[in-house]
């Protein structure tokens, strides 16, 4: 009974030391999205320095976005987005399984992770900038070309779609496929040694160890790894924005949602703001529902773990 | 024998291609190293592979630019970022502690809930969190871009992960038993075991932070208050072409020194605690 009465009064402890946490998150997170929600809902914008609105409309907002370039520009999100991963993911693959193969000695494997990790910390508005300058026609992406005489005109690299796709493209590629050869690593090595051992008195080469062995037995993070990919390319902004300054050029070909979004941040234009923040949001939210789900299941497994260790002892 | 020799063969491919992904992670910052050392008019003659001796011309005029105040960006991106960091490992240690160790009524919920909310992207609330910050008068300052790190669902889990690992509930219960309160407990027993976790941490919020362009950019509008990504935007949406290129160049490196000079001391831990926190197996 005393025992009982002790835990209740460590209990509001509990409260206490998550409090700020969920002050925090009501205040700066949950308000912002109800009153984004609901201005979703109205037509509330400035033309010039008067206000029209705020009055209510229903889903009118909603219903113009699909009318407008929304749709288009999630296309083009998907695009930047798939250039980048596909690359990411094989490449890292691959490198993970080199890393951790011990036939297979690679020299100076740590400072090829610290190099490969670099551009990842990078500041992306910087990259994007340095990007633009060594890309552009008089930039020395096109000195360093000519002057090897593989080129005759300097190659308007940001001229063309493709151009300004690719440079978007290759630049996410480089700041992930590093830190996604780190996941992979930390996954292929928590597989069961015993189990390779078991393939290798087997006869089993390098090969169909990767595709019988590691292949299925990282699925589970490759699948994280996905999904928090595709999270991470809805909210692409830093580098198209800054390489295009805010453009999207040629022909707002590689304008993303984000773009789209701060650009009716910037015109006050809060209902269509709010509109397109809740398709996003509801795009976001079935996106963190996988992702929950597999957390989730880590969380149960630890403490299954945990709790088969204690039995032991 | 022919594993052997299949064996070889992978190694060289192995090399060749690790050698051209890190040539085409560094060629890049090369370019960028070289340029800042070349003046205006040395760029304008094309590409030289090698250093020039403007740097500190160039540092200079970087110092010297009073429409691009990029030393006092710096310092104003040191000044959140640092702060962010500190706030954000604190109360997410704090709020960790709090659900690893207490039994309460809301506690599953509440963990659950930080869970679901894990990789939200903050950009779905940024136009709500714009309108709010200018109604309480915290609109164009740097209390916004770093208050409401409190609030790291991530970082939470991070912690709540270490704790799992490496903080056994019998050490604050015989904390309890010699009399010391539970915040007492927290700062000075938990806090010092946490360090590593903290450590790594403090170090991608800072890096977060200091990355940081689509909220303080909405934020922020005069130029003192200016963080170095808004700076280098600005400096982007400028007529650039008139510009002196050396000091460019100039701009953008002393933008990411600071990080990279972080992590060339840091990098063992920072790679390691890329894989902690995250689905494992």
């Amino acid at each position: 009974m005393k025992q009982k009465r002790k835990r209740i009064d460590y209990g509001k402890w509990g409260y206490i030391f998550i409090l700020p946490f969920f002050l925090s998150f009501f205040i700066f997170s949950f308000i912002p999205l109800v009153d984004t929600v609901r201005y979703s809902f109205y037509e509330y914008y400035r033309s010039g320095i008067r206000e029209i609105g705020p009055t209510f409309i229903g889903l009118e907002n909603y219903a113009n976005l699909l009318k407008s370039d929304m749709l288009r520009y999630a296309g083009n999100t998907m695009i930047l987005w798939i250039i980048g991963f596909v690359p990411q993911i094989g490449i890292a693959m691959l490198l993970a399984n080199w890393f951790v193969d011990a036939r297979l000695k690679i020299r100076g494997k740590q400072f090829y992770k610290v190099v490969i990790y670099l551009p990842n910390l990078i500041m992306a508005s910087a990259f994007a900038m340095l990007f633009f300058t060594l890309f552009s026609t008089n930039g020395p992406m096109n000195s360093i070309l000519t002057s090897l005489g593989w080129i005759k005109e300097p190659i308007d690299f940001m001229g063309t779609a493709f151009g300004t796709r690719s440079l978007v493209g290759v630049m996410n590629f480089l700041m992930w496929f590093g830190n996604t050869t780190i996941m992979l690593m930390a996954a292929i090595m928590g597989i069961n040694p015993d189990i390779f051992e078991a393939a290798e008195i087997d006869g089993c080469n390098s090969r169909q160890r990767f595709f019988y062995i590691t292949l299925p037995m990282i699925r589970p993070i490759l699948a994280y790894t996905l999904i928090t990919s595709i999270i991470g390319g809805l909210q692409m902004f830093d580098v198209p924005q800054i390489l295009t300054n805010g453009q999207g050029a040629p022909d707002r070909t590689s304008t993303t949602l984000i773009m789209f979004l701060n650009n009716h941040l910037k015109s006050k234009n809060y209902g269509m703001a709010g509109a397109l923040s809740v398709y996003l949001f509801i795009v976001s939210a079935i996106l963190c529902w996988f992702v929950y789900k597999m957390t989730n299941n880590e969380v149960k497994a630890t403490k299954q773990r945990a709790k088969k260790l204690a039995k032991k002892a | 024998m022919s594993t052997k020799a299949q064996n070889r063969l992978r190694l060289i491919v192995a090399h060749f291609v690790l050698i051209l992904l890190s040539f085409m992670c560094l060629f890049f910052f090369y370019i960028l190293i070289i340029n800042a050392t070349h003046s205006h008019a040395e760029l304008q003659k094309g590409f030289s592979a090698l250093p020039g001796s403007s740097l500190f011309d160039n540092l200079k005029k970087v110092a010297n630019d009073g429409s691009f105040p990029m030393f006092r960006g710096i310092l104003n991106s040191l000044l959140v970022s640092g702060a962010t960091a500190a706030i954000c490992t604190y109360f997410s240690a704090l709020t960790a502690y709090g659900l690893y160790v207490y039994d309460f009524k809301l506690k599953k919920i509440a963990f659950t809930f930080i869970l679901a909310i894990l990789v939200m992207p903050t950009q779905v609330t940024s136009m709500g969190f714009l309108r709010l910050i200018t109604n309480m008068g915290m609109y164009d300052s740097l209390l916004p871009l770093i208050i409401p790190s409190i609030a790291s669902p991530a970082v939470f889990y991070f912690m709540y992960s270490y704790m799992q690992a490496s903080l056994p509930i019998s050490m604050v219960e015989a904390a309890r038993i010699d009399g010391s309160n539970e915040f007492r407990t927290f700062n000075t027993i938990v806090l010092p075991i946490m360090k590593p976790a903290i450590a790594v941490q403090a170090i991608f919020t800072f890096v977060g932070s200091w990355n940081n362009y689509f909220i303080p950019a909405l934020v922020i509008q005069s130029k003192s208050k200016m963080t170095v990504p808004i700076l280098i935007a600005t400096l982007r949406g400028a007529d650039y072409m008139s510009f002196d290129m050396g000091k460019i160049y100039t701009m953008i490196l002393v933008a990411i020194v600071p990080i990279i000079i972080v992590y060339l001391f840091l990098s063992k831990y920072i790679i390691a605690g890329v894989t902690l926190g995250g689905v494992k197996e």
